[in-house]
């Protein structure tokens, strides 16, 4: 009785073992999930016994319930239980438990390590195997750690059995805890060549799978392999080989020779001994056969009956063939018909390979014909998977490479409007941004384009009946927004109007709707136009009163931004009325509420955009929080180190490129400063209007922001005249381009557009700027010079420095306009007449430049009668006025004949300005209060304003005079231009080194510096230029090294330290302005690179 | 490496999932619907590939398939392992449960799936291919379960000697028995 009992318990405690819970869920079909969460109750009961029996065979069903998607982390520490015990039955149900549902994260992983360790070295085999089998499904990075070790010491275990188990666990191991590699290796690789096959085929999928990784470390291992391949007979091996080596080849290509002939055999003996052509695949890497596998393919779909196997040989075949099309291109191609078979193949996967394919099978020949191939089997297809796949695939082959193969984009519009009618494709939105980059990229399209899309939204019902879960409807985004834009090009946007004012059209998804209402007012915009055009006013009130009844539904819409646009608008509308009513034309300015084109911008575009120099993007805009404040006790390097911050990395060399650069940055930089105003809205828009789709905003700011100075001078003018022209002929040769390439606009085109278009930007500022680089040599000869300007007339300049005050800054001299050969082209039109005869008698002019003014002696022959004053200028910064700069300016007649009524003018820029007597205008010339007899000079002074001083910048000016003959007097003009260069607002002040090491360390200053190459002159030379030139005093001078300083009138202070070694000078520079001192040293720079 | 192994049965009734990479249990649930739903939609006489599938997807994996009776054998690989080299380690697997259940039917997997466990992991051993000569699986599989054969029968012998077991000593049974079991 008792044992009856007993036997009943024990019975009743294991009535549930793994079968039994089976049974009783198969027999519990109708409450599975509640029979489940009793036995889980059960099992929960059983796990609290001590029985490690009980346990395990709770384990046991747990696995099984985890399988069925129960959560079993609950019982982890009971898995880890039952993993310890001392028999392997149980052993083995605790590990399978743990590699079903232990990861990384399951906390009670570590308490294992000592148990697996102990089950790793344990005498029976097969509890070490089961400990690897379950270790290699949940082992940690801790874990591959801790166990590494013992890992590796198994790899060299007696029984081949752990051996094999061992090696290959240790991928895993690798993985998770790579600093193992390197002690491992070595024995791994040992391991390559074990006498058990288990072992080696182990230890060559370990390898294989690290060479995927990284093949190059591998590469040394070929030979080995080379040899395994040929004597091994282990299929498994040899496909791993094989991947093995498809890995290596592109990295050795010796390795693919070699292996063509051990690998030809090798399929050879495969393909006829073996069913399953295991090779196949494999060798694909290696290009060895392809013709092979195309005889497979052929053969395979020749064969009248579709057996599995044979679809398989045909799946594998193109498998091969796409990896090859990677490579080699051509030899697939010459299979296209194949290909194009098994489109038509039965079976998906086959199909999906097969448009893969394709995507290397177009050309500006077929590709009509294969995508209507394609459409039809849009049209076949069942099941959406493969049905968007196709969708994606067309366009794929479309869009290639920037439309690259279409030949004829009105094809392409309405093979994207026939794949709207797809039912239910999940990708409106990627038929939705083709339309778009096609309408705005294909200028030629529109018309087209438009046509098709108003014909879209007119049968928009279609679409937004039953599908608009589906996405399609993106594609009426597309429409409404190409149809607003391009409205003028609308047969009848009436009618389209009222289309996109549909009542239904607030069943679509916001986004599209917000589109719709923006879009409708653009085409009310469009029809309002062409109403108002026929002098029917009740039509173009009809329309308004149509926008008005329309609306209100859309501003009551629950999206945002539908209804923010649609108020916005309505309201626009309502005041279009009002005005309508009065019977005033308001088309014109409705339009221009939507003028102005969009155009697309090279991805890249942002990059072009230069950063403005001294803009730091790197740089705290704060001080950077109090870490820093430790390093900032620290004596600071008084000067910058040798190399420059970031923004001159090649000063040495003043190249063309660079000096370029760096104008361009200056004008950048005018951009940027407040006082120069900004290139006007209007010439802007003229801009965009001008050139074309291929525009690109970018090329906008280079050109249009330098120039912008009011009263624009007519030479600058010129220039943009010319900057208009050459991208016109840019965009003319483009349009050639285009032609040529049939419309095809591409992408790629446009980058390598860009790329040069930039760089011609250089040459047009080049253009602008050449006077600038004849300042310097001017500016040198500023001393003692006679200048020659016209033939018979000719300045004589006289350094200014005695007769002024001593802070006379810089010298400088009045830049004959005129004589600059380049000029010449920019002059505006009207003068040009009368420069082409001065032309004539003074072709000489140019030579004014070269070699300084003591060359003007070759004009002592006076040739002509026609006199002309010139005269040298000399700016002077004010001390008791920050803001004001004196320009001294010596006229001299050298002509024969009587000078008078001379009138000074200079065209202000917003940062200066003449300053001229009360109750004038602002472009009122400065009477000269003398007159000038022959040979007779004068010095006349005149007062400038400069508001900011850090910049150098140009002015023009004309000079006006009436020459007096015995006979006649004629009316002459001469043209100028000042130049204010930023020396000229420093001005010489003493200072004292202690006060100028107090001003260094104050570290409000910042640095810059600059290096000088090939200066052969004496140090002290060096320094009185730089004293004269600049206006600098020398603090301090210790051998090969002195400090200097200045002073702006502004205030600002500037240091600096030269220092020379051989023909190299460095000027390290400190400044409370940066944007002055880069300035300042570039003055410099110049100043010595006439040397 | 191999991603995950599944099988299961005409109408997607899950006989038993292997995943080497770890998803939680609602996760592998979906992958195994969804791959059920995949593969049952495809004819017979077409090939055993099948790319896609969102979870267990990737442009580098693809499923491996082959359809037994009632029961279909999908295993989810990288690119690293040949397809036929898949396709014939089902077929070496199928063989090795056939020899081992003497005529495998659906109900043994239903019944035994811890079996097959043990024998996939003779195969198979963390995503990688460890053995796929039959005969060797086969012999490690045996003898592991004679080793699990002898350890039971032990406890059988114990439980059938074991007459003076009373009501009273039920509580504590387990304990005594499991360390009589452990002594022996």
């Amino acid at each position: 009785m008792a044992l009856k009992i007993v036997k009943g318990s024990i019975d009743r405690m294991f009535d549930k073992n793994l079968q039994d819970l089976v049974r009783g869920i198969r027999n519990h079909k109708e409450d599975e999930a509640k029979y489940i969460s009793t036995c889980i109750d059960e099992i929960k009961q059983e796990l609290k016994q001590d029985n490690i029996a009980v346990k395990a065979n709770a384990v046991c069903k747990l696995t099984y319930l985890q399988m069925l998607g129960y959560d079993v982390s609950w019982a982890a520490f009971n898995i880890v239980e039952v993993m310890s015990s001392s028999k392997f039955t149980y052993k083995r149900i605790g590990y399978l438990a743990a590699s079903q549902c232990f990861h990384e994260s399951t906390d009670v992983i570590m308490l294992t390590t000592n148990q697996i360790r102990k089950d790793l070295s344990s005498p029976n085999q097969y509890d070490t195997g089961v400990a690897l089998t379950g270790l290699s499904c949940f082992v940690t990075p801790d874990l591959a750690r801790d166990l590494a070790n013992d890992i590796m010491t198994l790899m060299s275990h007696t029984k081949p059995y752990i051996r094999k188990k061992a090696v290959l666990i240790m991928y895993k191991v690798f993985l998770k805890y790579p600093e193992s590699l390197r002690p491992a290796f070595p024995r791994l690789k040992e391991k390559l060549e074990d006498p058990d096959p288990g072992v080696q085929s182990a230890a060559v999928n370990v390898i294989c799978e690290l060479a995927r990784r990284n093949p190059k470390n591998y590469l040394s291992l070929a030979p080995l392999f080379f040899k395994l391949m040929t004597s091994s007979t282990n299929n498994w091996v040899l496909i791993k080989i094989i991947k093995l080596f498809g890995a290596l080849t592109p990295l050795e290509p010796r390795l693919g020779k070699k292996l063509i002939e051990p690998l030809t055999n090798l399929i050879h003996r495969k393909i006829h001994i073996f069913s399953s052509h295991k090779m196949l695949c494999s060798q694909s890497h290696l290009i060895v056969s392809l013709s092979r596998i195309a005889v497979l393919i052929s053969l395979s779909s020749g064969m009248p009956n579709h057996s599995a196997s044979i679809q398989v040989m045909k799946y594998l075949g193109l498998l091969a063939m796409s990896k090859i099309l990677k490579t080699h291109p051509k030899s697939v191609q010459s299979h296209k018909d194949l290909i194009l078979q098994c489109l038509d193949d039965k079976d998906e996967s086959i199909r999906l390979r097969a448009l893969d394919l394709l995507y290397g099978m177009v050309s500006k020949k077929n590709l009509m014909e294969i995508v209507k191939k394609l459409m039809l089997h849009v049209d076949k297809a069942e099941g959406t998977t493969y049905r968007d796949e196709l969708l994606t695939k067309i366009i794929d082959i479309c869009s290639q490479s920037n439309y690259q193969y279409i030949t004829n984009f009105e094809w392409y519009i309405s093979i994207l409007v026939e794949l709207t009618r797809l039912e239910g494709t999940r990708h409106g939105h990627l038929i939705a941004s083709q339309m778009l980059d096609v309408a705005i990229r294909v200028r030629a399209i529109r018309v087209f384009a438009v046509a098709q899309m108003a014909t879209l939204l007119d049968n928009a019902h279609l679409l937004t009946g039953n599908m608009q879960r589906m996405g399609i409807c993106e594609v009426l985004y597309a429409a409404a927004w190409i149809c607003g834009e391009f409205s003028e090009h609308l047969e009848n946007p009436m009618q389209t109007l009222e289309a996109m004012l549909r009542p239904k059209v607030a069943t679509l998804p916001g986004h599209i709707q917000a589109v719709y209402v923006q879009n409708a007012a653009k085409l009310f915009a469009t029809v309002l136009k062409n109403q108002e055009g026929n002098t029917d006013s009740t039509a173009a009130q009809e329309t308004s009163q149509l926008m008005i009844d329309r609306l209100p539904l859309f501003v009551q819409s629950a999206n945002l931004e539908v209804q923010e646009r649609a108020s916005c608008i309505l309201q626009l509308v309502k005041y279009i009325q009002k005005l309508q009513q009065k019977d005033v034309e308001v088309a014109e300015e409705v339009c221009a509420l939507f003028a102005g084109e969009l155009n697309p911008v090279a991805p890249k575009a942002q990059k072009k955009v230069p950063v403005p120099e001294g803009l730091d993007l790197d740089a705290w805009i704060n001080e950077p929080p109090s870490e820093s404040e430790s390093e900032d006790e620290q004596p600071k390097a008084i000067f910058a180190k040798e190399e420059p911050k970031h923004s001159r990395p090649r000063h040495t060399e003043v190249d063309e490129k660079e000096l370029a650069r760096r104008r361009e940055a200056r004008k950048q930089e005018q951009a940027n400063n407040p006082f120069y105003i900004k290139a006007s809205p209007s010439s802007q828009k003229a801009y965009q209007e001008a050139p074309g789709v291929e525009h690109i905003p970018v090329v906008q700011i280079d050109l249009s922001v330098p120039l912008k100075v009011p009263g624009l001078p007519m030479s600058d003018q010129y220039v943009k005249l010319e900057e208009e022209r050459r991208q016109k002929e840019r965009a003319d040769k483009k349009k050639k381009e285009k032609k040529k390439r049939k419309e095809k606009r591409s992408g790629r085109g446009r980058k390598h557009d860009s790329g040069p278009e930039s760089e011609e930007d250089i040459t047009p500022a080049h253009m602008v700027d050449i006077v600038t680089e004849e300042m310097p040599e001017v500016h040198r000869s500023c001393l003692n010079i006679t200048m020659n300007l016209k033939g018979n007339a000719r300045t004589n300049m006289i350094s200014a420095k005695g007769a002024v005050s001593s802070y006379v800054v810089s010298g400088g001299i009045f830049l004959p306009v005129k004589s600059s050969k380049h000029k010449k082209k920019k002059q505006k039109k009207e003068k040009e007449e009368k420069e082409k005869k001065k032309k004539k008698k003074h072709h000489h002019h140019h030579h004014h430049s070269d070699g300084g003014g003591e060359e003007s002696v070759q004009n002592g022959t006076v040739e002509e009668e026609e006199p002309l004053p010139v005269s040298v200028y000399d700016i002077q910064g004010n001390l008791q006025d920050g803001s004001q700069v004196v320009v001294s300016v010596i006229f001299e007649n050298k002509c024969d004949s009587f000078l008078k009524s001379m009138e000074f003018n200079v065209l202000d820029s917003l940062n200066s300005k003449l300053q001229r007597p009360e109750g004038s205008g602002p472009h009122d010339g400065l009477t000269v209060p003398f007159q000038l007899p022959p040979g007779v000079s004068n010095e006349a002074r005149f007062v400038f304003t400069v508001q900011s001083i850090v910049m150098p910048q140009k002015l023009k000016g004309t000079l006006t005079f009436i020459v007096k003959n015995e006979d006649s007097s004629t009316h002459e003009k001469l043209d100028f231009k000042l130049h204010f260069t930023c020396t000229s607002y420093l001005i010489t002040t003493p200072c004292y080194s202690d006060a100028f090491a107090k001003l260094l360390e104050s570290g409000d200053l910042k640095c810059s510096s600059v290096r000088l190459e090939g200066v052969i002159m004496p140090f002290h030379h060096l320094l009185a230029r730089i004293c004269f030139h600049h206006h600098f005093s020398v603090v301090e001078r210790i051998d090969s090294c002195a400090s200097m300083y200045s002073r702006s009138i502004q205030g600002h202070h500037v240091c600096l330290l030269v220092k020379t070694s051989g023909q190299t000078v460095s000027i390290d520079a400190k400044c409370d302005e940066p944007t002055l001192l880069g300035n300042v040293l570039d003055e410099i720079k110049q100043t010595f690179s006439q040397c | 490496m191999i991603k995950a192994i599944l099988i299961f049965n005409n109408h997607g009734k899950p006989r038993l999932s292997k995943f080497y990479e770890h998803y939680n249990e609602d996760t592998e649930q979906q992958i195994i619907r969804e791959t059920f739903h995949l593969v049952s939609k495809r004819d017979e006489n077409v090939c055993n590939f099948l790319e896609g599938g969102m979870l267990i997807g990737g442009s580098d994996y693809k499923l491996i398939y082959r359809h037994y009776a009632t029961l279909y054998f999908v295993f989810c690989v990288d690119s690293s392992e040949s397809e036929l080299g898949i396709l014939d380690l089902i077929q070496v697997f199928v063989e090795t449960l056939d020899k081992c259940f003497e005529n495998v039917c659906e109900l043994d997997l239903i019944f035994h799936v811890d079996k097959v466990h043990n024998i996939l992991a003779e195969m198979v051993m963390g995503g990688m291919v460890l053995e796929t000569n039959m005969n060797e699986i086969i012999t490690q599989v045996d003898a592991q379960n004679k080793m699990e054969k002898s350890e039971v029968m032990c406890f059988v012998t114990f439980i059938n000697q074991c007459p003076c077991l009373d009501i009273c000593s039920m509580q504590g049974h387990c304990f005594a028995f499991h360390t009589a079991s452990a002594s022996r």
